[in-house]
Formats: structure tokens, sequence, C-alpha cells
């Protein structure tokens, strides 16, 4: 716990491991070469290091290392996926399948295809955990599908999609896989074969690697993926991506993988624990409050939970704020975690993820996500635990809807005044 | 998004939260807002015959913002006469708040809010229209 308070947002990005750092230093500065100079030692030493950090990268996801295209991020390997495959298979058919809780970067990419009308695309539903049924997937298939997509696990609510199933669904029909995995590598084993997935995304910002550097897994057998170009240039990486490649990002998104794969079974065992603790205490001080997501089949780092009557954005302000100080140290530290809060987004609307499980609107507007990741401590959860039941309970001694609920009021019942 | 030292002021140590008897004479209660909108005020007045604000009481849902904004009016209000309360402005807890654009509609409803409970201290004040009510 420092001045700058405790970091528990790590869905939305994580802190970069100081050993991800260290193996970074060189490729800033005496290691500057172009990794396409073919001509001389500094284009070869910088081809090595491109191609070591293809390589961990491959082995963190059980792919071949020529199948690692490597982008600026998630989003674009998003959009490199989808709107690669789309354009490259348009004789073959234009219909392309998602979820509803999807990450931006798929449901914005798929409404611009729609838009431009090249796809048509089936959102399924999800289950009340945010779950997508594979059976559901295989009712959507037509002989149009050219694509399925569908996340690992969910950036909200943290959901683990079966994922191996629905891969063999894929297979089953000949319809190409891709699954945007950018929160679940490095925290849970992923295996491409395994899973028959012929198309992932990843990032490593999300994963205690640098910003502005990711992947797309490109399966080239079995069956070979073919995609056209969205941003056309020298032709690197297989010509499916060009651009003069990061080489420091992508070494330290290769030290990063390899620092999740070595310690992927005791992290996600200690994240969880830790994750659980949390979980407890709040709900053994708090009533009315509601976990969003799958009890089971959720990373092990995510915690979401409903304060039922506390709007979301007011108790991160008290959480970001060290205005209330209580007997937990000597100056509180402000907390970072994230609401599915409207007024915390730029639309002014709750979150869609918790909409698409069913969760009203009056407690999605409660919501908050604890991102919980490799650097927290134990310490951290008991102080957080203790701040936010303290917040929660400031917070409703002042909301009109817990005076009401607690005067036996069924706030459903009454006529509100809407603006 | 950074808050003014206003509203962090209002929101870590509002002034006049609370609840009067809503079945209070002098009491008009405005209830705005509706909770899947993320905002709900429940603003309380206590009118004096006379027709002056003598204490105001809030209880807010809703953003930072919006406590501010209901904390506040509950100030702004005392000592005014019910005249005077129908004339404020959003613009005014707009102003002392430095409330950025997307915040606007947190001073709506406290203008709302205080509107609704002068209405409703009126209501009250009415003697039972017992002619009327005999129509229907």
């Amino acid at each position: 716990m420092d001045g700058k308070g405790i970091y528990m947002d790590n869905h939305a990005t994580t802190p970069l491991d100081p050993r991800v750092l260290e193996a970074m230093m060189p490729y800033f500065s005496s290691v500057f070469g172009n990794a396409a100079s073919r001509s001389h030692g500094f284009g070869w030493e910088a081809e090595k290091a491109v191609e070591a950090g293809r390589e961990q990268v491959a082995r963190l996801i059980n792919a071949k290392a020529k199948d690692i295209i490597f982008t600026s991020g998630a989003t674009e390997s998003d959009n490199l996926a989808l709107k690669g495959v789309v354009e490259f298979y348009k004789d073959k058919g234009n219909h392309v399948i998602t979820a509803v809780t999807e990450h931006k970067a798929v449901l914005d990419t798929c409404k611009a295809l729609e838009r431009k009308g090249i796809a048509r695309v089936t959102y399924l539903p999800v289950d009340q955990y945010g779950r997508v049924d594979p059976d559901g997937v295989r009712r959507a298939i037509t002989d149009q599908t050219v694509l399925v997509s569908i996340m690992h696990a969910n950036n909200e609510i943290g959901t683990i999609n079966p994922i191996a199933e629905i891969g063999k669904v894929t297979r089953e029909k000949g319809v190409l896989f891709h699954s945007d995995a950018t929160q679940g590598v490095g925290k849970l084993p992923i295996d491409v074969d395994a899973m028959g997935i012929d198309l992932l995304s990843m990032s490593a910002h999300k994963m205690y690697g640098p910003k502005g550097i990711g992947a797309l897994y490109v399966r080239a057998k079995s069956p070979r993926v073919r995609l056209a170009p969205i941003i056309d240039g020298g032709g690197h990486e297989r010509g499916f991506r060009s651009g003069t490649l990061n080489v420091p990002g992508i070494v330290g998104f290769g030290a990063a993988c390899e620092l999740c794969r070595t310690g992927m079974a005791d992290e996600a065992q200690r994240v969880l624990a830790l994750r659980e603790r949390l979980r407890e205490k709040l709900f053994a001080q708090l009533d009315d409050i509601y976990l969003n997501g799958h009890p089971v089949h959720r990373l092990p780092g995510n915690l979401n939970v409903s304060f039922a009557y506390v709007e979301g954005e007011s108790l991160l302000m008290g959480l970001n704020g060290s205005t209330h100080p209580i007997a937990v140290g000597e100056t509180p530290a402000p907390i970072a975690v994230s609401s599915g809060s409207a007024c915390t987004s730029a639309t002014l609307e709750p979150s869609y993820v918790l909409k698409a499980l069913g969760v009203g609107d009056e407690l999605a507007h409660t919501s908050i996500r604890f991102g919980l990741g490799r650097f927290n401590t134990q310490e951290e959860v008991d102080y957080v635990a203790a701040r936010v039941v303290h917040e929660v309970r400031r917070l409703r001694d002042l909301s009109p809807l817990y005076e009401m609920a607690k005067e036996g009021i069924d706030l459903k019942s009454v006529e509100w005044q809407r603006e | 998004m950074a808050y003014s030292d206003k509203v962090i002021d209002h929101y870590s140590n509002p002034r006049n939260v609370g609840s009067f008897a809503k079945d209070d004479p002098d009491v008009g209660t405005g209830i705005v807002g509706a909770p899947e909108c993320g905002d709900v005020m429940k603003l309380q007045l206590k009118i004096s015959d006379d027709g002056i604000v003598q204490d105001a009481r809030f209880k807010t849902f809703g953003c930072g913002s919006a406590i501010a904004s209901s904390s506040y009016v509950t100030e702004l209000v005392k000592g005014k006469t019910v005249d005077e309360v129908m004339q404020i402005k959003n613009s005014e807890i707009v102003q002392e708040l430095s409330l950025p654009p997307v915040k606007i509609h947190c001073s709506v409803l406290a203008e709302d809010g205080i509107k609704a409970a002068i209405a409703d201290w009126k209501k009250r004040r009415q003697p039972a229209p017992a002619a009327a009510a005999g129509k229907r």
C-alpha cells in the first residue's frame, strides 16, 4: 500500500512485471535494429529477439510460433480476425455468430460489418451467469456461416465460456472459430489444439506485459486459416499485418507469457484464494448484495458484486478518495476498482453485459468489479473489504431506496417519476 | 474523471441527511428519479405557516454529483420563502458545484426535487375538497 493506493482493477490493465521491464530494457537502446533488416547484424539481433518472443507467446497457448501474428493489441486482433475472415471468405458465406456479452472490440466490429452490408451477424444470448450454450452455437450455424467468435472469459463478470465444447461444434460443422481470450490468457490454461480454436486474440498488458502489443493466433494447418489484411504495407507477419515490428514490446510480451506459463498454477490458486477471501468478507458483513457472473466458471481474479441501493459511481468515489479515515491504516489509501454503473460509462447506459444476464438496471447501477491480480496481497484484500463495507453502509444511510426497502416498501411497485 | 472540491466536500460531509415524518402537515416531500436510471432523490422541506422553509432533509441514491446537488440544495432553500424556492434554477447548482455537462442532469433532478416537495406541501395544506370528492 503506497501513496497511490491499491490497484484492484486488473481487468482494465495490469502493472508491468519488473522482470518483464528488465527483459525489455536493452531493446529500447542498444538493440534498436529493425527486425526486417536482413542485411546487417542490427536487424539480425532484433529478428532473433522477435522470434524468441514469438516462441514464448506460442508456447503459452500450445501453438506453433509461426502461427502468432503480432498486432498492437487485442482490439486490433479482433478486428483482423473478424474483418479478415469475412473479407477473405466472402465467396463462401457472409454469416458470423457471436454473443451479446462480447467485448466492444468484437461487437462494434460486427456492427461495422453489418453496416457495410458485408456480413450478417447472429448475437447469441447467454444464460443467467453469462455463459454461451454450445448447442445454441450449433443451432445458429447455417451453410452461410464463415466464423464463430466467442470470448474465452468475460472482462466484466469473469465468466468463462465452454470454449472446448464450442470448438468441438465448429470443427464438426467446418466453421472457423475465433476466441477473444484477452482476459484468460496467462491466467488459465489455454490450448488452441485441444480447444479447437482457429483464431485467438491476446494482449500483453492484461498479463503484466507492456501496452501496445498483442497477437492474433492464426492457425496455419488443419484447417489453414486465410485472412485479408486490414493493414497493407511491407508484408510483415506473413502479410497479415504490415508494419515494423515493436521489438521491445514483443520481447516484453514474450517474457510476460513465459512468467505466466511457469507460474500459472500457483498464481491462479493464490489469486483465487484472495478473491474468495474478499467475497466471503463482503457477504458476511453486508446484506442485499449479489454476485454477478458464474460462481465457479469464473476468472480467479474476478469478483463482480451488486451492492443494492448504493449507486456504483458514488461507491467508487468513496473508495477512490481518502476522505473517510477508518481504523485500518493511518492514511487510508485510495482503492482502484470499476463499476457497471451508467455514470461511469460514456453512454450513460448501465453495463450491457449485466443486462444480458437479466440483471435489472437498478442493480446494474450498483455493481462493482474487483479485479485481483499478481501483485495484490492478503493485507490489501482485508483493507479493501473493510473500506467497502464502511462506504456501503455510509451510502446506504444516505439512500432513500435502502430506507424504503427497510420500511418494507416493494421498490418495483413504486411509481417513479422518470426524467 | 475529476470532481470539484465542492462536490467532494458535499459528498464527504453531506448536509442535512435524514428524513422528516412524511405525515407531518408542515413537511413537503419530493421523490424524483428512478432506480433503473441510477438516480433517486428524496428532498423534504419543513415549511412554516407563513411559507418560510425552516429546515430541509435529503436522501439520495446516485452518483457523487447527485449526492452533492441534493446536499447543496438543502442548504440553499433554508430561510427562503416558498416563492423564492420555486425560483431556484438548476444552473445555480451547476455553477456552485462546477458540474461538468455530463452531470447537469443531477442539478435538474435536484431542482425537480424541491419543486416536487413544494407541490406536495401545497397539496397537503389544501382543505380536503369534500364536494369535489363527491363528484367522482
